[in-house]
This record gives C-alpha cells, structure tokens and sequence, in this order.
C-alpha cells in the first residue's frame, strides 16, 4: 500500500520530465528512465533533488548510479526512509 | 561576389513593449517603458529607476517547455528566446522539428546571462551543497546558453554562436550575421543580444555613479538623450531579434522584406588618444562611420536619418561631433538624428538590437520617431547641428538610407547601414 503511494508520488515528479512524446500512462515499475521513458541523463539530475525534497531522504552518488529504472528508485526510496526512521 | 541581405523578420522584448506590436506603438506615440522599482530603492541604490520587460502578460508555455521552465531565472535568457522565437515566427519560418537546417544560424550576443541563477548557484556552493544545483546552473549561466537554448528550439545547423562586446554586442551581432550570408556561408541567420535585469546587473553602473539620481519620481522625464538636462543613463534590460536573409532565400519563399542591409563596421579605439576602457577614442568612432559607408557601398551625402547610441551622457555632443565630422555634414544639412533611449533606456547588451529593430522599423513604416525628452536640445549640439535635425515627435519620412550605430565600453564600435527595400 504505502509502495503504491510512494509509486503515485514518483510519477508525478518523472511527469513534468518526460518528451512530449511518452505517455505518464506508459511509466510502469519496469520503465528505465532513460532508455524506456527517454528522460536526458542531465535531468535525472534533477528527479534525484526533487525526490530527496519529496521523500526528505539524501541520495549518494552510488544511489544515483544504481537508479536505472523506476523499481530501482522506489527501493532506494524504501531503504533510505528506513534508514532515516531507524 | 558577396550576396544581398535583407531583414525578414523582427521580434523584440523590451521595457516598453514585449512584442513588435506594442514595441512599435510605443515608440510612435512616445510612451515610455522606465519605471520605479521598488526593489532598487530598498537596496540603497541612488537610481531606482529603470527599463524592463513585464512578461506577466506573456504566457512563457509558448515559449519554453515545462522542463525548461523548472527553475529557470534568467531574466535574460526569457527575453531573448522571447525575442528569438517571435522573429523567426514573424519571418514566416518554421522550427526545423527533425533535422538541423545546415542554412540556418544564429549569431545571439549578451554581456552577463543569467545573474540570478548565477547568485543561486554561489550560495549553494558557499553552503557547501554544490550537489543540489541541479542541472541547469550551467546551461542558464553560460553567455552563450542564450544561441544555445534558441539554436535547439529552431534546429540551427549553421553557426550557433554568442558574441560580447558591451553596449556594442547587439549591433556587432547583425554585422556578424550579415557577413555571414554576404559571404555565402549561410541562408539565414537569426541576430540579436539579450541582457538580464535586476540590481545584480545595474548596481555596477549605480556605482559608477553615472546614472540619474533626481528622477526616482518620475521615471519617464529620466532618460534625457541630446537634453542640456541629461543626468546620466537609464538602465535598462530586454532583447531585440532579427531574422537576416540572402536575398535570394527571401525571394524564393515569398517572404515579406522589412529592408535590405547593406554593410557596416566594426572597430576599436585602442584605449588611446582620449579612449578608454569607459570613453571612446573619437578617431574610431569617426573611422568605424566612415568605413561602415565604405563596406556598404553609400556616401555620407545619402545617409537620411541616424539612430545614434546617445545615451544621455555628458558624452552625446562628443558623438554628435563625431558624425558630422565623419560624414562631413554640419548644421541643416546634416541629417535627421533621433534616440530610441528616452522611450526604454539604455538596455547595455540589447540596447543595439532592440534600437536596430526600431531603426528597421523606421524605414519599413517611413516614419521618423520623436527623441523623448530632448525639448531642451544641449548647446553643445546645436553648435554643431540644426535643431530641426532632432525629430521632437513623431512624423512621416520618406528615408531610404539609415545609419545605425553602438558603442561599448572597452572602446569598441559598431555602425550598420540599413537600407529601405522598395
């Protein structure tokens, strides 16, 4: 339940991000941001910041490495409010 | 063999009109684009006036995406692509959607970009937080993310480029762009400058305590170009664009032709012989004038009308003696000069392309524009010209050969030489 919501705020930061062309439909857990929802490498700079800002949560640069694709983000999400509550 | 050129579109964002539209109905009517601002007052500044831009009005989704539109703040930047985009619509041009136009560049100059971002930027670095700038300090700060932000919308294949050169970068832009399709180069090329607003860009020049301090209550008497009572520059933001062609292009696709440019100069004083880094050597103004006729193939006795840089200064009967000396041409039979700058003020980077726009205006309309705010014409002038050379208001003109010129500081000069195309 709280991973769907976490999915519907992660959506709608990628939303203002994607081409013209890609559907906000068409981004699933399995989308990769750039190769599947053609995102600009340079503003996956930027999804990183306006999600630390969402989620209140600090992303290394490894974090930002291993966060191909949206199932990635989510668990990196999932492990740094985690670490944060614990 | 060098090609013709001529103005195929005209686009302007300027503190007295944000399209052509109202920019040209402002300088008809005498209206003036300076304002009080309230934030130069509670800054200390000692002229708290100044020409912007109100884009309130425009809806920047025609301009931008909403990528691009996510933290961006720079001023100059908007008003440029603003500027860029609406001449290339007026030219009748499309954006080039999927492959570059190899024809087609963009010659876009500015004198700082993006100063606000800018300022972002230092106190996020000063926090030590340089990893939450986000993508965009660069592109929004870099002189030439103004050519680069156009040359992606329109899909420019040609040279992309920025140039700089102070209060002369506007003008210096055309006679880039000119060269360019004069030479074969290129088919079209998109010209112009842009210049941020705000204290960060005017507090300089405040304190240099070389703008006017007794007109923070009324703005619009403030910018006194060829006045007795001139007290220094207004400054001033915005960008002016225009769409140069090879005549041939233009002809081919049935464009509408504003006017043909037939050449001009550009040059230094050196910093000698009474030039400085903040005061021109007069020898290179006279030569810059002398050889912008030369290159385009005009005499001193065909030039009707000059829009000068004339900036309110101490320094605008300098200039005035300067062209009559260089065209050797005095008292009434020199011709008609005016000032766009009593209408928005002295707009330092875009200052030469939004006057250029307005000279170019000019010829299309045959009119001449009233200077604002020079009843009290300065003696020093008069010594050397006719009054009635200096149009107090506006009225019809039949002129077919304008000369238009900037200077900057750094002792530079430019003179273009616009012609009406009948």
């Amino acid at each position: 339940m709280e991973n769907q919501g976490q999915l519907a705020s992660l959506t709608k930061i990628i939303k203002p991000y994607l081409p013209d062309d890609v559907a906000i439909e068409s981004v699933d857990l399995n989308s990769h941001f750039i190769e599947n929802l053609n995102i600009n490498s340079a503003n996956l700079v930027d999804i990183v910041l306006d999600v630390e800002d969402e989620f209140d949560i600090r992303l290394e640069n490894e974090d930002m490495d291993r966060m191909q694709t949206v199932k990635d983000a989510l668990e990196i999400i999932a492990l740094k409010t985690k670490e944060k509550e614990a | 063999m060098t090609n013709r050129v001529v103005v195929t579109g005209l686009g302007v964002c300027a503190p007295n009109g944000v399209n052509l539209e109202a920019f040209r109905n402002s300088l008809e009517n005498g209206s003036s684009g300076i304002r009080f601002h309230e934030e130069l007052k509670n800054l200390n500044f000692s002229c708290q006036i100044a020409g912007k831009p109100n884009i309130d009005e425009v809806n920047l989704n025609d301009y931008f995406t909403n990528v691009q539109l996510k933290g961006l703040n720079s001023s100059g930047l908007v008003y440029g692509v603003i500027a860029g985009l609406d001449a290339w619509e007026n030219a009748g041009l499309q954006k080039n959607e999927t492959e570059p136009d190899w024809d087609s560049g963009i010659v876009f100059g500015t004198g700082i970009l993006g100063v606000d971002k800018f300022r972002e930027a230092v106190y996020k670095v000063d926090q030590g937080d340089v990893r939450r700038l986000g993508s965009t300090a660069v592109i929004q700060t870099m002189a030439s993310g103004i050519s680069a932000f156009l040359g992606g919308m329109l899909g420019a294949g040609n040279q992309v480029t920025t140039n700089s050169s102070a209060c002369t970068t506007g003008t210096e832009a055309l006679l880039m762009g000119y060269e360019r399709i004069a030479s074969g180069k290129a088919q079209r090329m998109l010209v112009g400058s842009c210049s941020d607003s705000g204290p960060y860009v005017w507090g300089g020049f405040d304190a240099m305590r070389i703008l006017p301090n007794k007109y923070n209550d009324h703005p619009e008497a403030a910018s006194r170009p060829m006045s007795a009572t001139a007290a220094g520059f207004v400054p001033g933001s915005g960008a002016g664009a225009l769409v140069l062609e090879s005549l041939e292009s233009a002809l081919e696709r049935g464009a509408h032709i504003y006017a043909e440019v037939l050449g001009g100069a550009s040059n230094s004083g050196g910093q000698r012989n009474g030039g400085s880094m903040t005061a021109p050597n007069s020898a290179a103004v006279q030569r810059c004038i002398t050889d912008a006729l030369k290159n385009s193939g005009t005499t001193a006795a065909e030039i009707d009308t000059i829009n000068g840089h004339l900036t309110a200064t101490t320094k605008d009967p300098e200039e005035i003696k300067n062209w009559t000396e260089a065209l050797g041409r005095k008292d009434a039979d020199f011709p008609t000069i005016n000032s766009f700058k009593g209408h928005f003020g002295h707009c330092l980077a875009a200052s030469g392309s939004i006057e250029c726009v307005g000279t170019v205006l000019q010829l299309a309309e045959q009119k001449l524009y009233g200077s604002l705010n020079c009843a009290d014409i300065h003696p020093e002038i008069t010594k050397h010209i006719d009054s009635s050379c200096i149009p107090q208001s506006t009225r019809d003109f039949a002129a077919k050969i304008s000369a238009k010129a900037s200077f900057g500081f750094g002792d530079v000069n430019a003179c273009a030489i616009f012609k009406a195309y009948t």
